[in-house]
């Protein structure tokens, strides 16, 4: 099978031609706005970090930050900085470069935020007008790169939309693409059970870690993440255990085997399926995919949630019939609440997956039509300050 | 939308069923265990969402469903019966302790 995409001269092929407005801080993030509101063609990435911030944190936001300039939905950059941020502009400038990307800057410090938006949007039209000169082509399905997130869970999200998903995931990497899943805070519970899938003990160790550091993170700051989970609501809704609530979480991953663990901001590199170490929070965790390289996510939902991504289409799927019902704004594809079992998974996951080439070859999902995701999130471990 | 059956078995290793509508005590329900129909006589009323034994569990086996253990079994569980936190035991950290994050 195959899809419509956009070569890039690192040999990755993009799904949407954005010119991409990327602010390298926080206090960037108007210039950036401004500009995008006024150039058809360009996608911004608005986030809180990049100031204030401890020495960790910072080189996570400078390689998240790079990253997200490598995705393959964009045909090229134009940083917004500041001037004096803590993020390595001139590390995020190269590294972007190095993937045969243009990438443009304009500085604000420099003569303030008016002329730097002049030269921005200048810069910005110049940068669509090469962008709609690349033509779209045809590319076999080994190219797709999907990222899995659930979110705004109910009892429907582990009996239908997760395994929903899993299954559409397991036919990506069945074809020979790639899919990446996080969330380390719903391994929890069922960590030793993913572990299991790992392609080698160092994966397996690694996958283990991260959840204990994410626990060990977590007693840090005066919280148990084992104790009370499941919560109450849980427990009312059905969930009897953390192994049964994790177990549905990481349902939408699929059953193939994992071939690595990387940290929050680093581009995966490779075929098959891969875990992101990251928070579930939609902002960071949607920036966590776009960061890994996922040209298109797909979301499991129950109660049903906005959130999209700024160049990234999100598919939103969802078990529960109310909630499709409810909210026709957000939500792309109903999935039978017998989904998650047998012969009629496998189907729902074909499904899925063609949804996947459709939209990866042009067609809107729900959030890109509505233009809701412009506002994102970047990770950080400590504190601010 | 209808959802024509009245639980589901997600793995065939299984040995619960989660109810797709609220079930009442004493009712028959038909579930599909990887494609084999077995009819289950329900001991007490399941909510939605809820689950049910499709097989007789002993105190301290393991209680399956995704085809994993969820947890132990913390007395001996009859077919139909309802399986929740008054009779599982979960063997990754506690189940329903106070505190800690929702």
């Amino acid at each position: 099978m195959s899809f419509l995409g956009y070569p890039r001269a690192d040999g990755s092929v993009g799904v949407r031609n954005y010119v991409g407005v990327i602010s390298t801080v926080s206090c960037a993030n108007d210039v950036a706005h401004w500009i995008v509101q006024q150039i058809k063609g360009t996608a911004s990435f608005l986030h809180p970090a990049g100031c204030g911030q401890l020495k960790p944190d910072l080189e996570i936001a400078t390689r998240t930050l790079s990253s997200i300039g490598q995705n393959p939905n964009l045909a090229g950059v134009l940083l917004v900085s500041l001037g004096c941020e803590s993020t390595d502009v001139g590390r995020i400038e190269k590294e972007i470069a190095a993937t045969g990307k243009t990438v443009k800057k304009v500085v604000i410090q420099k003569a303030g935020a008016t002329v730097a938006l002049n030269e921005g949007l200048l810069i910005a039209q110049e940068l669509v007008s090469q962008a709609s000169q690349i033509r779209p082509r045809e590319f076999d399905d080994s190219h797709l790169v999907v990222g899995v997130k659930c979110g705004g869970s109910d009892t429907t999200s582990g009996l239908a939309s997760n395994p929903a998903a899993g299954a559409a995931c397991d036919i990506v990497v069945d074809n020979g693409g790639t899919c990446i899943f996080g969330e380390t805070t719903e391994f929890l519970g069922a960590e030793h059970i993913l572990a299991r899938r790992a392609v080698n003990k160092k994966v397996a160790d690694k996958l283990l870690k991260i959840v204990d550091d994410m626990e060990k993170r977590a007693r840090a700051s005066g919280g148990d993440m084992r104790g009370g989970n499941p919560s109450a609501g849980n427990i009312a809704g059905g969930l009897t255990s953390i192994e049964e609530k994790s177990l549905g979480a990481i349902a939408k991953g699929g059953t193939r085997p994992i071939q690595d663990v990387y940290n929050y901001g680093e581009r995966v590199r490779g075929k098959g399926l891969f875990i992101v170490d990251s928070p579930g929070r939609e902002p960071e965790f949607l920036t966590a995919l776009a960061a890994a390289g996922a040209q298109v996510a797909l979301f499991s939902t129950g109660l049903g949630v906005p959130q999209g991504f700024p160049f990234i289409p999100v598919i939103k799927i969802t078990g529960n019939p109310v909630t499709f019902q409810r909210l026709p704004d957000h939500i792309d594809m109903l999935v039978e609440m017998t989904a998650g079992k047998g012969s009629g998974l496998k189907a729902i996951g074909e499904k899925l997956y063609q949804e996947v080439l459709a939209v990866a070859s042009g067609k809107q999902t729900k959030a890109e039509i509505l233009g809701y995701g412009n506002f994102c999130g970047l990770y950080t471990l400590g504190p601010i300050v | 939308m209808e959802t024509k059956e009245k639980a589901v078995v997600l793995n065939e290793k299984d040995n619960v069923a989660t109810a797709l509508a609220d079930l009442e005590a004493g009712s028959s329900v038909k579930v599909d265990v990887g494609g084999r129909m077995i009819t289950i006589k329900l001991t007490s009323r399941i909510p939605f969402g809820h689950k049910f034994s499709i097989a007789c569990i002993e105190a301290g086996a393991p209680v399956i469903k995704y085809g994993e253990a969820i947890g132990n079994a913390t007395t001996v569980i009859g077919v139909g019966d309802y399986v929740h936190v008054h009779n599982v035991a979960s063997t990754r950290g506690s189940t329903g302790r106070k505190g800690g994050a929702a």
